[in-house]
């Protein structure tokens, strides 16, 4: 073989670390990078900076510029003698209608309490290393939280939860001497007849032998973001074990099951919810029997439990198609049955996955929660008409809205950026 | 010899029912079946009797009643004396026309906002991010009530346009009005119109489907139910013949430079193709634009396109344009990165690896959610009534319901209208993305 | 690492080095940030030569060679390859480009073109060539990494050596001069490395100048006429191949190669 000498080399001390040179580093090195990498990028970056400094140059003064304490909007202008600024005092004022609406305020105290209780009920779903003994208030809050909110005397949620108590005992004494299928069909037909029949009369002989009540509130009282917490909250809630079966049936191979749920899930998903919402205002009377009343929020809470359901299939759905199919063989293998293997292998694993997409659903919730001002019920939106048709207040326009935006926007957004701090999260414990 | 005896045939036993997976899954149908059967029937007789006794029999006549309701905003003629029909169709058209508009300029605010989103620059690409933020984490119902109020109140009236020192002034020529009232635009106008012609003539007594031969206070006796226009349909006609001969010259460009590796310019030749027949077929129906001329208090002529309809308009695309630019950028930044660097390690510039590398691959992953966005925004399109624009639920569901009393019909209409646009976008979708999947083994 | 035993019989008869330079690299450093990550690279390539690179992981051999046809930076020092130096200047990338062709170890194909599409994409869009000519270009380079029959099938109907071969006629495709191979056949299973490591061999044996990150040791031992190690971002030692192998010099090489051989 002919070749020229291949240089050979070896060396004998390594190199030692340098610093990058200077163009290249600390803030110029930045700049460079970040603000001027190429022409287009450049003239786009000074476009931008202008673009900022005018819309702060008229919105700061505005906003830092404005009135906090007046008692109407002609009080305002006259303060302001000709500037344009923000008449903060509207917030100042109407403040507490615009977080808890007609709710008596002497009652604050409740619907506090029933918020930190959910916080406190969500710790041992979303962090691992809540101590467990928490889980009892996640079981309470459900029982707990409305009986705060709308009052009442405490044996309401007492026989509700009872009801549960009486499905899982008639589910495990028939499973345990017939059979785990009529026992799945036995118990929530317990549960159920005892919510029909049993639960009123019990909790109401109950109290008039023993109170134990806290005032009522009814729910017309409910307003402001208060009404739009409680729905979103609410929504999410009851959606969570309905959209969990219309996942389940949407994958089974059952056609009759396949077929019902999918219905449902398309026929939800195809409508817009300001539909159902009518259906809720008007039409949901006439499919119950003569004589059921209603409360409005109560439809409305069913219609959005409902709409709420279908999107929360399609998120379970997508986690359950994210979990290898492994899983389920294992599963099967290791002899469980399919509902053994759904609550002790596939679910908890699946939810985990989709624990972002069911924060995202529940972020898209809240939001929809403002349509209700469209059929006349007192969410913040509906509040902010409301005010306005006070003579003090008629006219005022920027700052209603733009501190009912802000708030959506700090909620929605907190709730953003803790959902992807979940996903990175879990990514890397998944793996 | 042995001889084969038969197994022995298992006796059916009712426990298998539904312990033998044969039957199991039968017996477990017919159980949810039966169930859903009787829940939805509890149902509907509750309804047919609780309707019986508000004496609001289940029934569609009313749509042949007269309205007695205007709508301002609408693409066909109508009158308070057409069909509770005619104004659902009306609605209907509203809808997808705001939806159409929407989507459009949804779309071209989407993509620009997601690329700049990708911009190297890091002031340019906060600020997007700081857009799609903004946008998405507000409810729409807000931003549309917002941009109503930002439209009625800072926009100039009508009146400021007049004066010597107006306040306001119109623009392209003094065609076009920016109002607080909505936009004016110049109409098209045709001098020497081929007409219209009335289809199913004879088919309803509707006066508005009747106005050609209104003639003389009389109402003639043949009026169809509704009108073709000859202009609009020779010239939709004719855009699709060009279209048509373009794509032929694009094709011829193809196998030239197929042979020689040379393409020919296309773009002149194409435009010229498209645009020449069309203004020359304007010219012979003798086109002219009717200007908004103010006279008075407001302006008259042209088409006047109301601001409850601009002020939806506007706020659908910005909200929905924040979602599709994440969609956009997802769908950029799902190509992996060896994608560009082979296409750049080959040769090709950023444009060339753009279009011929990342694109068509980006189109893949972006199709199907930028498809769910423009439902999404369709269904949005619904909080119309917040502004008082008349899209289908302000007039079926709004109106019409408030009228005549039939919440069940109106409100079952309203949803099957919707329903009908959903399932026949995403029946298309799904069949587009079949047909487009990368193959696979 | 995997030894891949070949039964073909390497001729290194024809693989002749010339004296022409066909990269030069002069005090060449680069920063990832403040990461020093290349650190004072002087190596000169000639025409003709096969040399692999090879390494720990974090060593900095892949990004050499990215850095040789600018799909990284560097920000001290001097690139020339075939005469042109490599600075920011497009069209001097442009023209590098043309003549060094990349193989990755992910492969890289375009998944929504056909094999045929793939090869004939930069011939015809980068050098004007005719369709028809690109064609006949892009089946006679299927030919030879024997896939002809795959040419109107898509990178996802095909094995993963089917698809780096692929990936080498597309880069022929373009007549480069220098070929740069990755760790090309990292992401291959056991069974379908020994099919490329055949196409780089026939490659050597015409001639080609090759820079090639890998860990398969055999392929050096047969082809290579020069074996680089490279740690820390410097080059430690680099020699022919037996020298390398038997007599490594640097404590670094002999505990790198006594963890991989």
């Amino acid at each position: 073989m002919s070749s020229n000498d291949t240089p050979s080399f070896v060396r004998t001390e390594m190199l030692a670390e340098r610093a990058p040179p200077a163009l290249n580093t600390g803030a110029v090195g930045w700049i460079k990078t970040n603000l001027f990498p190429n022409p287009l990028s450049s003239v786009l970056t000074v476009v931008s900076l202008i673009l900022v400094f005018l819309l702060l140059r008229s919105f700061i003064p505005w906003a830092f510029g404005g009135v906090w304490n007046a008692e109407s909007l002609k009080e305002c202008r006259e303060i302001l003698q000709g500037t344009e600024a923000a008449c903060w005092a509207v917030i100042h004022e109407r403040f507490w209608q615009l977080m808890y609406g007609f709710y008596p305020d002497n009652l604050y105290w409740r619907p506090n309490l029933a918020f930190v209780m959910l916080i406190v009920a969500l710790a041992p779903v979303l962090f691992e290393k809540a101590p467990r003994w928490l889980l009892v208030v996640t079981v309470a809050t459900p029982f707990l939280g409305p009986w705060l909110l709308w009052g009442g005397t405490i044996w309401t949620p007492i026989a509700a939860a009872l009801g549960f108590v009486v499905g899982y005992l008639v589910y495990k004494a028939v499973a345990n001497s017939l059979s785990e299928l009529a026992g799945m069909v036995l118990g929530p037909l317990a549960a159920i007849l005892w919510w029909i029949f049993v639960a009123g009369r019990l909790s109401d002989t109950l109290a008039s032998v023993m109170p134990l009540a806290i005032e009522s509130v009814p729910s017309r009282q409910f307003g402001g973001f208060m009404l739009s917490i409680t729905l979103g909250i609410t929504g999410i809630a009851a959606s969570f074990p309905l959209g969990i079966v219309l996942a389940l049936g949407r994958q089974s191979d059952l056609v009759i099951v396949k077929s019902l749920s999918v219905g449902f899930i398309e026929f939800i998903r195809g409508v817009p919810l300001i539909t159902l919402l009518f259906v809720a205002q008007v039409m949901l009377a006439y499919f119950l029997p003569r004589g059921v009343e209603f409360d409005i929020i109560l439809r409305v809470m069913i219609m959005i439990t409902l709409f709420s359901a279908a999107y929360m299939a399609e998120v379970i759905r997508g986690g359950l198609a994210a979990l290898p199919k492994g899983q389920y063989e294992a599963a099967d293998a290791l002899g469980l049955t399919y509902w053994q293997a759904q609550r002790l292998i596939i679910m908890p694993q699946a939810l985990k996955i989709a624990i972002p997409g069911i924060v995202s659903t529940f972020i898209g919730l809240f939001k929809d929660t403002t349509l209700v001002s469209i059929i006349g019920l007192a969410d913040p939106i509906g509040w902010v008409k409301f005010i306005q048709a006070d003579a003090n207040w008629n006219g005022i326009v920027w700052e209603l809205y733009g501190f009912v935006a802000f708030v959506f926007f700090l909620f929605c957004f907190s709730m953003g950026r803790y959902s992807m701090y979940l996903e990175r999260k879990l990514q890397t414990g998944h793996k | 010899m042995t001889t084969l005896t038969d197994p022995p045939k298992e006796s059916f036993r009712l426990s298998m029912l539904l312990y033998d997976s044969r039957y199991r899954s039968i017996t477990i149908q017919i159980i949810v079946l039966i169930a859903f059967v009787v829940g939805a029937g509890w149902l509907i007789r509750n309804a047919a009797v609780n309707l019986a006794e508000a004496g609001k029999p289940f029934t569609f006549k009313f749509l042949g009643e007269a309205s007695g309701y205007d709508i301002n905003q609408r693409l066909i003629d109508y009158s308070s004396q057409s069909t509770h029909a005619r104004a659902a169709i009306v609605g209907i058209m509203n809808t997808l026309l705001v939806a159409v508009l929407g989507c459009v300029t949804a779309t071209i605010i989407g993509v620009l906002v997601g690329v700049l989103r990708l911009s190297k620059s890091w002031m340019v690409s906060r600020l997007a991010g700081a857009y799609v933020e903004a946008l998405r984490n507000v409810p729409v119902l807000l931003w549309i009530v917002l941009t109503m109020a930002i439209v009625a109140e800072f926009l100039p009236q009508p009146k400021d346009f007049r004066g010597e020192n107006p306040a306001a002034s119109m623009l392209l020529f003094d065609s076009v009005a920016i109002t607080n009232r909505g936009i004016y635009i110049p109409e098209p106008q045709f001098s020497r119109a081929l007409g219209d012609i009335p289809v199913l003539v004879g088919s309803s007594r509707d006066p508005s489907a009747c106005q050609s031969y209104y003639e003389g206070g009389e109402l003639a006796d043949a009026c169809g139910l509704f009108q073709i226009s000859l202009d609009l349909w020779a010239i939709i006609a004719l855009l699709v013949a060009s279209i048509m001969v373009a794509r032929l010259n694009t094709m011829r460009a193809n196998r030239i430079q197929a042979a020689t590796g040379d393409r020919p310019n296309t773009l002149w030749a194409n435009l010229a193709i498209i645009v020449l027949p069309t203004v020359a077929l304007l010219w012979y129906l003798g086109f002219y634009l009717d200007y908004p001329i103010l006279k008075g208090f407001n302006f008259r002529g042209g088409i006047h396109l109301r601001n409850s309809l601009i002020a939806l308009w506007l706020a659908l695309s910005l909200y929905t344009g924040a979602f599709i630019a994440e969609v956009v950028r997802s769908g950029i930044m799902a190509i992996p990165k060896g994608q560009s660097e082979a296409a750049a390690a080959l040769g090709l510039r950023q444009g060339k690896i753009m279009r011929l590398v990342i694109l068509p691959q980006a189109w893949r992953v972006i199709f199907p959610p930028l498809i769910s966005q423009y439902l999404n925004l369709t269904k949005n399109s619904s909080l119309a009534i917040a502004v008082g624009y008349m899209d289908v639920t302000g007039t079926l569901g709004g109106i019409t319901l408030n009228q005549t009393g039939r919440e069940m019909e109106t409100v079952l209409l309203l949803m099957l209208v919707y329903l009908v646009i959903s399932l026949t976008v995403s029946t298309a979708m799904n069949a587009y993305n079949k047909r487009n999947a990368l193959k696979e083994r | 690492m995997s030894e891949v035993a070949f039964d073909k019989h390497v001729d290194r008869s024809r693989m002749q080095v010339s004296d022409e330079v066909a990269i030069d690299v002069i005090n060449m450093n680069k920063w990832y940030g403040s990461f020093h990550v290349l650190r004072d690279i002087n190596l000169t390539v000639n025409r003709g030569e096969r040399i692999v690179i090879c390494g720990p992981s974090g060593s900095g051999k892949s990004t050499l060679i990215r850095c040789m046809n600018r799909l990284e930076e560097h920000q001290e020092g001097q690139i020339i390859v075939d005469g042109i130096e490599l600075t920011s200047d497009l069209k001097n990338i442009d023209k590098v480009r043309r003549e060094v062709g990349m193989v990755f170890q992910h492969f890289n194909l375009f998944p929504h073109l056909t094999i045929l599409e793939n090869c004939t994409l930069a011939p015809i869009w980068v050098r004007k060539i005719p369709r028809r000519e690109a064609e006949e270009t892009a089946m006679h380079y299927l030919e030879k990494v024997k896939i002809p029959e795959q040419a109107n099938k898509y990178p996802g109907q095909l094995s993963g050596g089917q698809q780096q071969r692929v990936a080498i006629a597309r880069s022929l495709c373009m007549k480069p001069r220098i070929m740069l191979f990755d760790e090309p056949t990292s992401a291959l299973d056991p069974e379908m490395i020994k099919e490329v490591l055949d196409t780089m061999i026939e490659l050597a044996e015409e001639g080609m100048t090759m820079l090639v990150v890998t860990h398969e040791m055999g392929f050096a031992k047969e082809v290579a006429n020069r074996v680089i190690f490279m740690d820390a971002g410097q080059i430690v030692e680099q020699n022919e191949p037996e020298e390398f192998f038997s007599n490594p010099k640097s404590e670094r090489t002999k505990l790198f190669l006594s963890q991989i051989l």
